[in-house]
């Protein structure tokens, strides 16, 4: 097919040469379709934010969401269909952007993600009314100071942050190049344009503005942080390999590219390849928030306002893990050698910390803030395997824990005393006795974070961990299973408050959501059912997409 | 007709379930339904019957498949039935006494509450038991096993008001328990052995199975039916299960149920024959009950223990004639069928007796019944030399033959095992010697009982008496009429196979020597208890008598042996699992929580120390990526 040795022919498939001499730009507008609707979505929801009054900003922004993310899945699945996911694999965009299975697969679940985030982000009926106006979980306006009279103006004017859909909408365009990033001056560009709108969405709560302003302020610092680290590896792998496109450096890495001569000393010096590496894998590690760098997670979790905390928590993860994947089996793979035991750590620590943290957490959402910590240990360990089934198992696991993940905060989101949601664990006892409807949702969505049969949770771990077995690392699993029985003691423990407690007398009331977020929570228990109790359909389209175009 | 085979089990079965679900509205016609059922079945049987001897030898059997019940893979079974001249004695046997002691329990039940419910369950007995003897496979064979196991114990419980009779239930039901491991266990083993266990194919594929396999099902299935048959080892519950109402005693605990051991090993005799290691086993253990039963039923004064006795003595005779391979199938069988018509009128005759004298079971308070109770005392006077061999009555044919078959086996085998048999036919004319002289003969020892009330003996009613007669004329007739011309032994050749027995000192000499024990017996027994009043409190007695009166110490024995290693057993498991297991359980708990609490602390809300740690966590990173290379 081409002159270049496809040296990882499992997962890699040799893209046509480019011819060597220089082309006009030319870009695949159809193949980029998926990105250039939402993004094309998000800078007519700024147009509407500036020219249409204020009454109709809301209808308009949730319609055009709406429509954008159906569009943009739709453009996904006929890529698909075209046949992009598997034979017509390629990259597009002069080399910045690939378009194949992985990148495909992960693009659609951020679609579905987001369209979901998009229903929980509309609803309006949990809030009580404000003035007589339904209100949404964002506050009346972001710029006001929290206590402020402005603020209180704003609230009774019945002013509502409808900006929100379009920083949504950034960030999903964000999230679809990350995956499919094949430089990395893409991958960075991609990081900070869905990185900011989420700094941003965070502190934008309706209530606990402070709070949800320190999580905005200490998410944007340390993101700020992660991504200097990673810029800094960006710039460290260039100077080894004098360039930045993907396939370039893994054909320096394995020693097939026709090296320049004045680039000849560089590229054997491994250490620059190695530190470059080690920084950008630790900027991707920080956003799927693996140990130690997952100290964000917790906090940042229960500041943002909920809505945003499913989205951030389902299709972050999501992304950064098809970035991570893409890296390490397209750019890294002949380094397998070298990054696996690291990652090893990486995962055993993440997997652990994550569980045993969680045990003596009083906080929903920061109980599943460190059940996703302990979630990116057990994906981490699919992505350790190196076996095409590590890289399906992984889809898998992302598209079934994205689900997941949304529908428990949405969950969150219904339950509410006084003061707005009631996170406090306590708070929940006998809930199950006074909302068994409510109860038994949730306590589904546990049972599947803790991998009970018959829930998407069992397949997606079985994937992962018979994927690291295969892939030699036993140890791995075991500690994993570890962790998930540790893990299983504290989503049990939620079960049991929830039915086995008596309700308190003063406890939380459950509103009753509109269509908005009942559809949101439905597809979270549908997909959860249906991946669990009947995954081979999906774990095959998971393994058809799971080749990278190099 | 196979059609007409299924429903065998169906009308009894329709009729426990509308007995059991019917409610109130029932109670003053439910016995009528179930005895309807139970005799309707008995017509199906008969038309069968006479429709298998219109066919001749090898034609007979009949087979139908009701639906496919379980099919997974390899693993398939049927709900499917075989009739065969073995299964067609079974359902006569079954349905015939049965309808006749239907009819005795509605006089019998006349005064209790639950009468519907006490029918229900018989009903549900003859369902599970008519299923048990026509299934075509085992695991079918198993549910019927089972079922018989449970209706067993809900009417040994059938009082439940009793602690006792409450006791008795558990007792046999978990005795039995023992003996369905071991069924299922040779079900399993059939099946990875043979890949099926439908009768045909197993028994058929014997020849290629190894020998030391034929050897574990064998003994499997042995333990099965000692448990169902109370045999030794696990003889232990039959006793305690005359706590049951008498009808119950007299259908399932004498006539029917505690056979199906017997029938269990006649119907695989191939593999027996296979497994000579297996079949000294299943003598043994026959030739040691027969002994056992028939001491201990010397040493009682409960009318109903002393027959249990009996009962588990004559299965001993049984058991150990089905050992004996194709020489003793066929007596096997017969001994069965004229038990079930001697011991079921027996138990009746006492059930009757029980009813005149204020439900009395100690024979030391009877005496003189005769002439009160004429019919009783005709009826269980003719099941009575039936039992000890008269000649020329059932046991006489039936029992002779076993005993000659045992003399037949050769060697010294042959002696222990034709002298055991000899001797038990002594002490079984000395023990029923004994119950007619106490029960019916002597002096009034008649004493009122706990309420006060004088008893007054008197004839049974009608429903009561007229079934007692059939099986008197059932344990005059039959044995006579099986053995014209061979008729019993032509009937079921065919099925389990026959071999002529030929006793080393010839089979007259044998008859002879059994004669004349069973004279001693019944001579020894007239010195001790007929020219002797009997005393009215058991006088103490030698340690062997002593023994026998507490069933040879089977209770203490399995006490000391098993029930005080258990609980030793389960108090030290107790001990480790609150000690070690939960120890550990509860430590790791709790080490995780601590570990939980103190990490958590590293979570401290500052941005400086997340920064500090992700700064030191990619130092770590990158120091560790150079080490893995070497490099640094």
């Amino acid at each position: 097919m081409s002159s270049t040795v496809a040296v990882h022919s499992l997962w890699t498939t040799a893209a046509p040469l480019a011819a060597d001499k220089i082309n006009a730009p030319k870009i695949e507008y159809a193949q980029l379709a998926p990105v250039l609707i939402v993004f094309g979505v998000a800078i007519l929801g700024i147009l509407l934010e500036a020219f249409l009054p204020r009454r109709f900003r809301y209808t308009g922004q949730v319609g055009l969401a709406v429509v954008g993310m159906a569009a943009a899945f739709a453009a996904v699945v006929a890529l698909a269909a075209g046949g992009y996911a598997t034979t017509k694999a390629h990259i597009a965009a002069m080399g910045a952007v690939a378009v194949d299975g992985p990148a495909l697969f992960l693009q659609g679940t951020i679609l579905l993600v987001g369209m979901v985030g998009v229903f929980t982000f509309a609803e309006r009926r949990l809030d009580p009314k404000a003035h007589g106006r339904h209100v949404d979980s964002f506050a009346a306006q972001g710029s006001a100071v929290p206590g402020s009279d402005q603020e209180k103006d704003a609230v009774r004017a019945g002013f509502t942050t409808t900006e929100v859909f379009p920083l949504l909408m950034f960030a999903i365009g964000g999230m679809l190049i990350f995956p499919a990033a094949n430089d990395l001056l893409t991958l960075f560009v991609a990081l900070e344009v869905f990185s900011l709108p989420l700094y941003l969405l965070c502190a934008l709560a309706r209530r606990r503005r402070l709070m949800s302003q320190e999580a905005a302020v200490k998410y944007f610092l340390l993101g700020a942080f992660s991504s200097a680290f990673l810029l800094f590896g960006i710039a460290l792998l260039y100077g080894y390999a004098g360039t930045v496109s993907y396939s370039g450096i893994a054909s320096v890495v394995d020693g097939t590219a026709k090296l320049n001569p004045a680039l000849a000393d560089s590229a054997g010096n491994d250490a620059l390849l190695l530190i470059g590496a080690a920084l950008v894998g630790m900027g991707l590690l920080f956003k799927v928030g693996a140990v130690p760098f997952h100290m964000w997670t917790p906090d940042v979790y229960e500041g943002a306002p909920t809505p945003v905390t499913g989205f951030m928590a389902a299709a972050t993860k999501v992304a950064a893990f098809g970035a991570l994947l893409r890296l390490l089996y397209v750019v890294l793979p002949e380094l397998r050698w070298d990054w696996r035991p690291v990652l090893w750590g990486v995962a055993i620590l993440t997997m652990l910390v994550g569980a045993i943290v969680a045990v003596t957490q009083t906080d929903v959402k920061r109980l599943l803030a460190y059940s996703s910590i302990a979630h990116a240990g057990f994906i981490l360990a699919g992505v350790i395997a190196t076996t095409p089934e590590g890289v399906s198992s992984v889809l898998f696991y992302l598209a079934a824990y994205s689900f997941v993940t949304l529908g428990a905060f949405a969950v969150v989101t219904l339950v509410r005393d006084a003061g707005g949601e009631a996170t406090h664990l306590s708070r929940w006892a006998g809930l199950g006795r006074r909302s068994p409807l409510v109860a038994a949702v949730f306590a589904i969505f546990l049972l599947a974070f803790a991998g009970i049969p018959l829930t998407s949770g069992f397949a997606g771990k079985f994937a992962v961990f018979s994927a690291a077995a295969q892939g030699g690392a036993m140890p791995l699993v075991i500690v994993g299973v570890i962790s998930s029985a540790i893990a299983a003691f504290f989503y049990i423990r939620v079960i049991v408050l929830m039915f086995f407690s008596e309700p308190k007398a003063d406890g939380p009331t459950v509103a009753v959501p509109s269509p908005l977020t009942s559809t949101a929570i439905a597809v979270g228990v549908a997909v959860t059912l249906v991946l669990g109790v009947a995954p081979q359909y999906f774990l095959d389209l998971a393994n058809q997409a799971g080749v990278f175009v190099r | 007709m196979d059609y007409l085979i299924g429903w065998l089990v169906l009308l009894p079965l329709l009729g426990a379930g509308v007995l059991l679900t019917g409610g109130r509205r029932l109670d003053r016609t439910g016995h009528w339904i179930g005895t309807v059922l139970a005799g309707s079945s008995f017509v199906v049987a008969a038309v069968l019957f006479f429709d298998m001897l219109g066919r001749s030898g090898e034609d007979r059997a009949l087979h139908s498949t009701a639906f496919t019940w379980i099919s997974v893979g390899s693993f398939k079974a049927d709900v499917a039935f075989q009739l065969d001249q073995l299964s067609m004695t079974f359902a006569l046997l079954i349905t015939g006494v049965g309808t006749l002691i239907h009819i005795y329990s509605i006089g019998y039940m006349e005064h209790d509450e639950r009468r519907r419910r006490f029918f229900g369950y018989l009903n549900l007995f003859l369902a599970a038991m008519l299923l048990l003897v026509l299934a075509d496979n085992y695991l079918l064979l198993y549910v019927g096993w089972e079922g018989v196991g449970l209706a067993s114990y809900l009417l040994i419980g059938f009082w439940q008001h009793k602690p006792s009779a409450a006791t008795a239930a558990k007792k046999a039901f978990i005795v039995n328990r023992v003996g369905d491991v071991g069924l299922s266990i040779a079900i399993m083993l059939m099946f990875t052995t043979f890949g099926t266990f439908t009768f045909g194919p197993v028994l058929g594929a014997v020849d290629g199975a190894g020998e030391g396999v034929l050897t574990g099902i064998g003994l499997m299935l042995l333990l099965a039916a000692c448990g169902k048959s109370a045999q030794v080892p696990l003889q232990s519950w039959l006793g305690d299960a005359m706590e049951g109402p008498t009808p119950v005693s007299a259908l399932i605990h004498a006539a029917t149920m505690v056979t199906a051991g017997v029938y269990l090993i006649t119907r695989s005799g191939a593999i027996f024959d296979a497994a000579p290691t297996a079949q000294v086993a299943v003598v043994t253990v026959g030739a040691v009950t027969l002994l056992f039963g028939a001491i201990v039923g010397c040493a009682k004064d409960d009318i109903k223990k002393a027959l249990a006795g009996s009962t588990m003595s004559q299965i001993g005779y049984m058991v150990m004639a089905a050992g004996l391979g194709p020489i003793g199938y066929v007596f096997a069988i017969m001994h069965l069928v004229t038990h079930g018509f001697f011991k079921a009128g027996l138990f009746l005759g006492a059930g009757s007796v029980m009813h005149g004298m204020n439900d009395e079971v100690d024979m030391r308070k009877y005496g003189a019944l005769r002439k009160y109770m004429p019919v009783t005392f005709v009826t269980f006077g003719l099941g009575y030399l039936a039992i000890i061999g008269f000649p020329g009555l059932s046991g006489f044919f039936s029992k002779d033959k076993i005993i000659e078959a045992a003399f037949a086996k050769g060697g010294t085998e042959g002696w222990i095992l034709g002298g055991a048999a000899l001797l038990g036919a002594g002490i079984t004319a000395f023990y029923m010697t004994r119950v007619m002289l106490m029960t019916f003969f002597g002096e009034k020892r008649w004493e009122p009982d706990a309420e006060g009330h004088e008893p007054h003996p008197h004839e049974s009613p009608k429903s009561m008496t007229i079934p007692m007669v059939v099986l008197a004329f059932g344990s005059v007739f039959a044995g006579f009429l099986f053995s014209w011309n061979e008729a019993f032994v032509k009937w079921l050749e065919p099925v389990t196979s026959f071999e002529e027995a030929h006793p080393p000192m010839g089979a007259a000499a044998v008859t002879g020597a059994t004669m004349v024990v069973m004279l001693l017996g019944v001579g020894l027994a007239w010195a001790m208890y007929g020219r002797r009043p009997v005393p009215s409190v058991a006088p103490r007695a030698s340690w062997l008598t002593r023994a026998a009166r507490r069933d040879l110490l089977q209770d203490d024995f399995n006490h000391v042996a098993l029930v005080l290693p258990g609980e030793y057993l389960t108090r030290g498991l107790v001990y480790v699992d609150h000690k070690g297991v939960d120890g550990v359980v509860n430590g790791t708990a709790a080490a995780v929580g601590g570990l939980s609490g103190r990490m958590r602390r590293l979570q401290n809300g500052y941005v400086r120390s997340y920064a500090v740690s992700m700064l030191a966590g990619t130092a770590v990173l990158v120091a560790a990526t150079l080490l893995m290379r070497g490099v640094a």
